[in-house]
């Protein structure tokens, strides 16, 4: 076995199935890697899988067959509480506490694991300008800020104690086109600065092609194909080829408006 | 003004009958709390044990609580001392809007705040206390404040056997045909449950979570 090499995954999915209580399959035969470092975006549409997928690394979900492997080593085996807190998790809308202020949300964790309450306000101060906030936000609660700066919030809270993998659930799917291309783009510069694995999930082709070292193309269950962005413009992949036709009808629809 | 003139001359047994009743309400609905928060938070975390626990509180609902002061009076030990069973009637009487509001108000907790916690790595007793119960709290108050309004006219009869409280003056001035004694023990139990009705109303304003 090979150990800590740049390209050993760090989260790998081996032949797992998800199904439902009542029968329903959810997640079929998935097979997936996740480098060091690396921004795997899961896409597809709504029921597709994604969710799912993500929520099965934290285990939020079990797998019904096969293993999930976090850091060289089976999911079901690890404490579930250690694993999530080695994990940071940003779902859509942010998922704050809405009874805390920021300075708490964020300082949750670092709370519950113990830290001395000095070094938590230091994290949170640091942990704002990192995401592009003001520090007099701290004392505000999420019902005062704007969608973006809960998202950035949210973002904050994730890596409150500097954990090595995010999972991101559509982030950045409520905000508006203009937040979100600034977050976007400051998700990007932050990811070159800290170099965490990322396992992202959306159904909006253009921010996985702008935010993926690979996007994993998702239907039904099953994962279809996985491309870094520039192939995966150029597929041959019926399905693949679909979300750009789809996509790039939307912008010449747009542009030919009115013209012809 | 007959009526004050009553209460001015005889203000030492009102202060005492109020404190009584005071105090048959005061334990009774502490120990509602002490047990029908728990019995909320376990049918609102376990589906199994929703049906039997708010069937059993509504059941208790049902049975006329002069029937029910009768029943307890066999009771040994509890039969003992009338406010002993006062408290132990007015206890279950006050459980079901305990237990309801408990599980609704866990129940209406955003999921997805719930299972931002979990996935950040709260433990389960950790959501409970920081996240679930914290946001189901005015919920929860409010269920509160139904139980003392209802329990502060319900301990008036509990002086029909014996337990004291402004019940007595009540039943004093029924035997007596006596409007005024009748009054003396309905005011101030009216002006009672109103208190607490706009205090414990206060109070679920302010605990409301922000949104």
């Amino acid at each position: 076995m090979e150990h800590n090499l740049p390209d050993d995954p760090v989260i790998e999915f081996r032949n797992v199935a998800y199904v439902l209580p009542n029968g329903q399959p959810l997640l079929s035969g998935l097979n997936l890697q996740v480098q060091r470092g690396e921004t795997l975006v899961l896409l597809g549409r709504s029921g597709s899988g994604k969710t799912t997928t993500l929520k099965l690394v934290n285990r939020l979900l079990t797998p019904s067959s096969g293993d999930v492997w976090v850091n060289g080593a089976p999911t079901a085996n690890c404490d579930v509480i250690r694993l999530r807190r080695s994990i940071g998790y940003v779902i859509q809308e942010a998922g704050l506490f809405p009874h805390f202020t920021v300075e708490r949300n964020i300082g949750l964790v670092p709370r519950i694991e113990g830290w001395p309450a000095e070094r938590i306000h230091l994290r949170v101060e640091e942990l704002l300008q990192l995401v592009g906030l003001e520090p007099q936000i701290a004392s505000r609660y999420p019902h005062q800020l704007s969608g973006g700066q809960r998202q950035r919030v949210g973002v904050a809270r994730a890596l409150a104690v500097d954990p090595a993998i995010l999972l991101m659930d559509e982030p950045f799917g409520a905000l508006d086109v203009l937040t979100r291309d600034q977050l976007q783009r400051e998700f990007l510069s932050l990811q070159q600065r800290l170099n965490k694995t990322v396992l992202f999930v959306t159904h909006d082709l253009r921010e996985a092609l702008r935010l993926g070292s690979r996007i994993a193309l998702m239907e039904a269950g099953r994962l279809v194909t996985v491309l870094p962005p520039q192939d995966f413009l150029r597929s041959s992949d019926p399905l693949a080829a679909a979300c750009v036709e789809a996509f790039g009808a939307g912008l010449d629809s747009a542009t030919n408006r009115g013209t012809s | 003004m007959n009526f004050f003139h009553f209460l001015l001359q005889n203000h030492d047994q009102v202060l005492e009958l109020t404190l009584e009743h005071l105090w048959l309400v005061g334990v009774s609905t502490l120990l509602a709390v002490l047990i029908g928060i728990p019995l909320g938070i376990l049918s609102a975390h376990w589906p199994v044990w929703n049906k039997p626990v708010l069937g059993a509180a509504n059941i208790i609902q049902t049975i006329p609580s002069l029937a029910l002061f009768g029943f307890l009076l066999p009771v040994p030990w509890l039969g003992d001392r009338a406010d002993r069973l006062a408290i132990l009637a007015l206890t279950l009487y006050a459980l079901l809007p305990v237990i309801r509001n408990t599980y609704t108000g866990i129940r209406g907790v955003d999921p997805a705040v719930v299972e931002a916690g979990r996935g950040m790595g709260l433990t389960e007793s950790q959501l409970l206390f920081q996240v679930e119960l914290p946001l189901s709290l005015s919920v929860i108050l409010s269920g509160v404040r139904v139980a003392v309004v209802v329990s502060v006219g319900l301990a008036t009869i509990a002086a029909a056997i014996g337990a004291g409280g402004l019940g007595e003056f009540i039943f004093r001035g029924l035997a007596m045909v006596n409007n005024q004694l009748i009054l003396a023990g309905a005011i101030p139990a009216a002006v009672l449950a109103l208190s607490a009705d706009f205090g414990l109303g206060w109070l679920e304003k302010r605990l409301r979570p922000p949104r």
